[in-house]
């Protein structure tokens, strides 16, 4: 059988898609997490820097035209509480500077009572100012006072980057759960492709069933094509079983006319080289004759096969039987066909099946056994199973050959000049299979050939 | 303009060292010495001498410049940046602490200064090595043992009790002359209401004001006081007359001052100024190293009580010009009572 031609396996594109888009999205997380927590800790930052700003701005008292400014320790303390900031403030009214630094960029561009934040660059290192207002009567009228606080980033930077390695591993952790479930899921979607494929290779050689198992709709196609050319070939096969039946069946009736009228003719004829002639026409005829014949057993055994009966048989009887039926053939061969060792045993099976089966078996055993040799047939029984061994002390089956031999029309390479079809082998093996046994073929020790039909006992 | 004035004005003040104030200058080393680094400290000589002794003996092809100046002159040499000093030491935390935040010191990292207490730190910038308690002085033969008052509230029940006894005879820090005393002072005001009321009790008792410690205990020596508040209590313990003062760690709280250490931005040896404060930090927090107080002053059996002043941009409240006057003006309606 040739190897399907192989591209790709959908569980691989499966998984590779899964894991490709779950990585996208792990990515997507770890940018989502670092930018909302960027935005909370800037937001946090903020707001201290608002608060600080604002009691510095709470602190300042107008009293006859001068402004004093007696602000709180924590105004800037706070700002260094969780970790060690620089820290600069400026406080002025209007435009005119009052105290701090005076250098320090402030935020509000327009008058709000909101605060207002802008990062930029102080003295060396990159802050963040928060700068609030307040409107203020003068004595020269209305006024505003405005405080700006700044803060170095250097906490905000060491939570960033502890946010932005939790970030990490919370896209990694995704990421590895994703990758878990794509496995998972890529499994499960492929279930009914294997369950499909084991029930199709699960099948006997002859079962050209439809597949009936409920499939998903996506592979219901597949499998109605799948069915559809199981039928065909169901069909054409059946239709080419019958072609040969009745080939055999029509060749049959004619050969035996030939056969007839070449005795005759033989019985009458004086010359010599005719004689030889018709003998070889008469060898080649009963050939043909013997190939039809098992073709049209080997029609039967296949139509018996597709519902064969089920009744109890006796073993023992069945095989007597045979061997009685074929002893004229023996004694004519003058081959000693020895039965022995019947042990009693019954089979569930169809009895002409059988009968055909050891027919065949002990057919090519006295075919192939030379004139004046032992034909023995035995019948075995333990707990296990029933037995029937059929030994000659024929030529034995050539080595080689012995796995091939049960496959239609092989014979084996020592069997030149004697009549056969090489179908023989063929009915027994179906049919013991057919029966749940096995057949084995070996040679015996002494020579000659040793075939042991098994079959599990009731 | 008005910075490029500034600026010239410093340019031509560069060429004078005279320009900076000093009080003692001080060399130690080997005369032939590779490496000379300059030290600015507020620190007296004698005071500091051990420490860079035990340097000295660890690294012996470096010389050591010792210049002592004022805790104001120190801050401005350094703001200056003409002076190239290799390392800033002061006891004006506040001062340290603005100089810092203000991007003149070089940040140093290293095994030693990562093993710092929090408290010892701040911002890689600012090393602490001692640890100074504010003290209230009080001569012995004034007092007998048990009248001594351990803690401000006896302090002014004592002084209320008897002015007559007490007027003109206690003293206390100028703190519009001395960075120190006004640090202690702040420090004070933000512990407990206690200081403003004591401020009134001494104001009410004429008490004299001083520009440091030293004058302080020299005064107690001689009789002339009886009372030093908010003295540093190590300038005491480290004088051999100690036994005739009693030096009290008030127990209400005491603020504790640390000496710092600070590498200026124009350092010329930054590298070897990292490894001088990687010995001091050693010397002074590490366990077989010198204590960081004087075993006398128990300090570490007040930890309740122990207000260990913060480095951080707090000390810049009390910096800003409004806030300082404000708080000025405050003082001296409780002192002067005119």
């Amino acid at each position: 059988m040739n190897a399907p031609n192989q591209q790709g396996s959908i569980r691989r594109r499966l998984l590779l898609s899964l894991m490709v888009a779950a990585g996208v999205l792990a990515v997507v997380v770890y940018f989502v997490v670092q930018s909302v927590a960027r935005q909370v800790a800037q937001e946090s930052q903020d707001n201290v820097l608002a608060a600080s700003a604002r009691s510095i701005l709470d602190s300042a008292r107008v009293a006859g035209g001068q402004v004093s400014v007696d602000f709180p320790y924590s105004a800037l303390s706070m700002l260094d509480s969780v970790s060690d900031e620089r820290v600069f403030y400026k406080i002025q009214l209007q435009d005119s500077f009052l105290s701090g630094y005076e250098g320090l960029p402030d935020a509000a561009e327009r008058l709000a009572e909101t605060p207002t934040y802008v990062s930029t660059e102080f003295l060396g290192e990159e802050v963040r100012i928060a700068t609030v207002r307040r409107s203020v009567s003068m004595d020269v009228g209305q006024s505003y006072l405005q405080v700006s606080v700044a803060q170095t980033l250097s906490g905000q930077k060491q939570t960033l980057a502890r946010i932005s390695r939790t970030a990490l591993v919370i896209g990694l952790g995704f990421f590895v759960l994703s990758a878990f479930l794509a496995v998972v899921v890529a499994q499960s979607a492929i279930r009914p492709l294997d369950r499909l494929t084991a029930s199709v290779s699960r099948r006997g050689p002859k079962d050209l069933r439809p597949v009936a198992a409920p499939v998903p709709s996506e592979m219901v196609p597949l499998v109605a094509s799948l069915n559809s050319l199981m039928e065909r070939l169901q069909r054409s096969l059946t239709r080419s079983e019958d072609f040969i039946a009745e080939a055999a069946h029509r060749v049959r009736t004619p050969l035996a006319i030939v056969r007839t009228k070449a005795e005759i003719i033989g019985r009458r004829s004086q010359d010599n080289e005719t004689q030889i002639a018709l003998s070889e026409m008469i060898h080649a005829i009963d050939d043909s004759s013997r190939t039809a014949g098992q073709l049209l057993d080997h029609a039967m055994v296949t139509f018996r096969l597709d519902d064969p009966l089920s009744e109890e048989i006796e073993l023992a009887q069945l095989v007597t039987d045979t061997v009685e039926r074929l002893r004229p053939i023996a004694d004519l061969k003058e081959i000693d066909l020895h039965l022995d060792r019947l042990t009693a045993g019954t089979l569930r099976g169809d009895r002409i099946l059988l009968q055909n089966a050891f027919h065949n078996v002990l057919d090519n055993a006295l075919k192939y056994s030379p004139a004046g040799s032992d034909v023995r047939v035995q019948c075995r029984a333990d707990d296990a199973e029933l037995s029937v061994v059929f030994q000659d002390t024929g030529p034995g089956f050539p080595a080689e050959d012995m796995p091939a031999l049960t496959d239609r029309f092989v014979r084996g390479d020592n069997a030149q000049g004697i009549v056969g079809s090489g179908l023989g082998l063929t009915i027994v093996k179906e049919v013991v299979e057919a029966h749940g046994g096995t057949i084995s073929i070996t040679n015996s020790k002494g020579g000659g050939g040793c075939v042991t039909l098994s079959f599990p006992s009731v | 303009m008005r910075n490029l004035v500034l600026s010239l004005c410093l340019i031509c003040c560069a060429g004078f060292a005279a320009a900076l104030e000093i009080e003692d200058n001080q060399r130690f080393g080997p005369e032939t010495a590779a490496v000379e680094l300059r030290l600015l400290s507020t620190a007296d000589t004698r005071f500091f001498a051990p420490m860079i002794v035990s340097f000295l003996e660890d690294n012996p092809d470096v010389a050591i410049d010792y210049t002592v100046a004022s805790s104001a002159e120190v801050m401005a040499a350094i703001q200056s940046g003409d002076h190239a000093f290799d390392l800033a030491i002061s006891s004006a935390m506040d001062l340290q602490t603005k100089l810092a935040n203000d991007g003149l010191a070089q940040r140093h990292i290293s095994d030693a200064t990562e093993a710092l207490p929090d408290w010892a730190i701040w911002n890689d910038m600012l090393f602490a090595f001692t640890q100074e308690p504010a003290t209230i002085v009080v001569s012995k033969r004034a007092f007998d043992e048990k009248s001594i008052p351990q803690n401000r509230q006896d302090l002014i029940s004592l002084l209320r009790q008897s002015p007559e006894r007490f007027r003109g005879r206690i003293g206390t820090y100028d703190v519009r002359g001395s960075g120190l005393g006004y640090l202690f002072a702040t420090q004070d005001t933000r512990a407990s209401e206690t200081y403003w009321r004591l401020t009134e009790v001494l104001g009410s008792l004429d008490a004299k004001l001083y520009c440091c410690s030293s004058d302080m205990i020299e005064a107690v020596k001689t009789g002339e006081l009886l009372i030093a508040y908010n003295v540093l209590g190590s300038y005491v313990v480290n004088r051999e007359d100690a036994e005739e003062f009693a030096i009290v760690l008030p127990d209400d709280f005491t603020t504790v001052m640390l000496r710092t250490a600070l590498i200026p931005k124009g350092a010329s040896r930054p590298e070897m100024a990292g490894t001088f404060v990687d010995h001091m930090m050693r010397r002074a927090h590490g366990s077989g190293g010198a204590r960081l107080t004087h075993p006398d002053l128990s300090l570490d059996t007040r930890v309740t009580a122990l207000n260990r002043i913060r480095i951080g941009p707090g000390l810049l409240v009390f910096l800003d010009q409004l806030k300082r006057q404000a708080f000025l003006t405050e003082w001296e309606s409780a002192i002067l009572q005119e």
